[in-house]
């Protein structure tokens, strides 16, 4: 069972719900930061990270005393990571999507693997959870793969809480595809109206099953509310604003802790999704 | 002509009520949403289009059926799992990255590959002045051309209208958008909140623009949720040679503005806006 936490827009508690929800689920449990850019999960499940591992992706290396300056890999190569002025030739790794063909339709066997660094993908344990995070190298462009590599440490035993990036782009979809269940947290503004309707747009073409986190629930409007009811999608909990909560949040304390009342819902809430 | 990027990294800072702020006490400037994955300006600016384009970029791989004789060739080439047989070769457009390797070997030349229409981008009026914004489609890309595209939009608006400030808010994260927002800015205006995951967001985003060797400010939102943080931001900012130009503190106003669609600047009583006015002083001078 997976089950996605994600939000459409940023910082309305989708980190801060979706580590409590780790912390409630019964049996084993395990969560994993998808999160890439900017993961977050750590501060608030404080893990100790106990594996650590480069994530790489394939680029071509081009070995000039056996180029013949053809140009065919300059000519396949759609993402411009390959030029080719006279006798000069020249990659650069970071244009490239890895897609291999220049080193399919090179006849001179004068392409070979390199390998790009973009992040590292650390792992251990949170208590009995299981913690999974991939950190983006600083400067480096592409997300995807790393999100990818988190993903594929998904455990098929344990119940799995994906931490989902913001947006509604490739990696957002990339997080949300292999889940169960996804569990949109906003907030009452017409910003968090906003990009919940982005959000749930794309949800509904995949045709997952979703629930709406109203955070900070008192801050702000009905039209949130109303939109879900008009929509008939689940509100599945509201919470209310609360300095503490601001105030824990800011130490990297979890939801449960600063609010033990909240555990009963939590679980409530993850038994009703699992269902 | 000066070009100021505002960033934040974590995503719920407030960037965009400060820069809906921003909007309406800068004078003679373009404005610009790189966030064109969420954008919400607009909400806060009340665009009307002047007009809306098509953008496109890259390709998307499709099957001629008829022509296609389910050899499979694609299905091993493509390194995305774009490709699945039934019969004849099926693409999942969402995962097709555009490389073109299928088509390229396709022994019955079955696949051909058509322009991505990704998003559109628009130039609007506001009261403010000129916003340029865009809307990438779901699960779409985002590979920083967009954002890239609208910058030099709004440049080329800039020199027709005469305008000397483009105000610009930046794409959240640290990747492509991001990079493509900072690109041939001349200052970054860092928004953060006082908490682990914004002072952890915070220093990813300043590390981003010490590598493109930009000068970067910071402003911290909501600072008196948790005044000791605020304080070890302000001590590690220094210690960076980032100047802290100043706090914002925690104001229900600024909510109440969002639900009326205005930028909070608007409230007079608003003890933001006026933190907000102070910062922009002395942003506006340097
Ligand atoms: S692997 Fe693909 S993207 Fe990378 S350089 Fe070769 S052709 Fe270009
Ligand atoms: S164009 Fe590239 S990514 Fe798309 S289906 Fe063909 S091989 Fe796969």
């Amino acid at each position: 069972m997976q089950i996605a936490v994600a939000s459409g827009k940023g910082g309305t508690g989708k980190t801060i719900i979706s580590t409590s929800l780790a912390l409630c689920a019964p049996g084993p449990v395990q969560y994993l930061d998808c999160d890439v850019e900017e993961p977050n999960g750590h501060i608030f499940l404080k893990p100790d990270l106990t594996s650590r591992e480069r994530c790489t992706v394939i680029v071509p290396q081009i070995l000039e005393e056996k180029c013949t300056y053809c140009g065919k890999c300059r000519d396949i190569c759609r993402f411009n990571a390959i030029t080719l002025f006279a006798k000069t030739i020249m990659t650069f790794p970071e244009m490239c999507h890895s897609c291999l063909g220049c080193f399919q339709v090179c006849s001179e066997g004068a392409i070979v693997r390199s390998e790009r660094e973009i992040g590292v993908l650390e792992a251990g344990m949170a208590g009995n959870i299981s913690f999974v995070h991939g950190r983006m190298r600083v400067g480096e462009a592409m997300g995807v793969p790393l999100l990818k590599a988190v993903k594929k440490k998904a455990d098929q035993e344990a119940l799995v809480i994906i931490d989902a990036p913001p947006g509604t782009s490739c990696p957002f979809v990339e997080a949300i595809s292999d889940a169960d269940y996804v569990i949109l947290v906003t907030e009452p503004t017409p910003f968090g109206l906003h990009d919940l309707k982005l959000a749930v747009e794309v949800l509904v073409n995949f045709s997952k099953s979703c629930g709406v986190i109203i955070n900070r629930a008192d801050l702000g409007d009905a039209r949130v509310e109303q939109w879900c009811q008009q929509q008939k999608i689940p509100v599945l909990l509201k919470i209310p604003f609360d300095r503490k909560v601001a105030e824990g949040y800011a130490r990297g304390q979890t939801l449960v802790k600063i609010r033990p009342d909240l555990r009963p819902f939590l679980q409530a809430l993850i038994q009703k999704v699992s269902a | 002509m000066k070009e100021i990027v505002i960033l934040s990294g974590k995503g719920g800072t407030g960037k965009t009520s400060l820069v809906g702020s921003l909007a309406c006490l800068a004078e003679n400037k373009i404005l610009v949403d790189c966030d064109v994955d969420a954008a919400d300006l607009h909400l806060l600016l009340d665009p009307q289009a002047r007009s809306q384009n098509e953008f496109r970029s890259g390709v998307k791989a499709k099957v001629v059926s008829d022509r296609c004789s389910g050899c499979g060739v694609c299905v091993d080439l493509c390194q995305f799992e774009a490709i699945s047989l039934s019969h004849v070769a099926q693409i999942n457009s969402l995962r097709c990255e555009g490389c073109g390797v299928c088509a390229h070997f396709c022994p019955e030349q079955a696949i051909i590959l058509e322009e991505n229409y990704c998003g559109n981008w628009f130039i609007s009026d506001t009261k403010y002045g000129p916003l340029v914004h865009a809307q990438l489609f779901a699960g779409e890309e985002n590979s920083g051309k967009l954002v890239s595209f609208i910058k030099r939009q709004a440049r080329e608006l800039a020199e027709e209208t005469g305008a000397d400030l483009i105000l610009i808010d930046g794409a959240p994260g640290i990747g492509c958008p991001v990079i493509a927002s900072l690109a041939s800015v001349d200052m970054v205006l860092a928004v953060t909140e006082p908490s682990q995951s914004g002072w952890h967001d915070l220093e990813r985003v300043l590390d981003l623009a010490a590598h493109f060797r930009l000068q970067s400010f910071v402003c911290i939102n909501k600072w008196d949720l948790y005044p000791e943080m605020a304080q070890t931001i302000e001590a590690s900012c220094a210690q960076r040679g980032v100047e802290v130009l100043g706090r914002i503190p925690f104001d229900p106003i600024v909510v109440a503005c969002q639900i009326q669609g205005i930028p909070v600047v608007c409230n007079e009583q608003s003890p933001a806006a006026a933190a907000i006015r102070q910062i922009w002083q002395d942003l506006r001078t340097r």
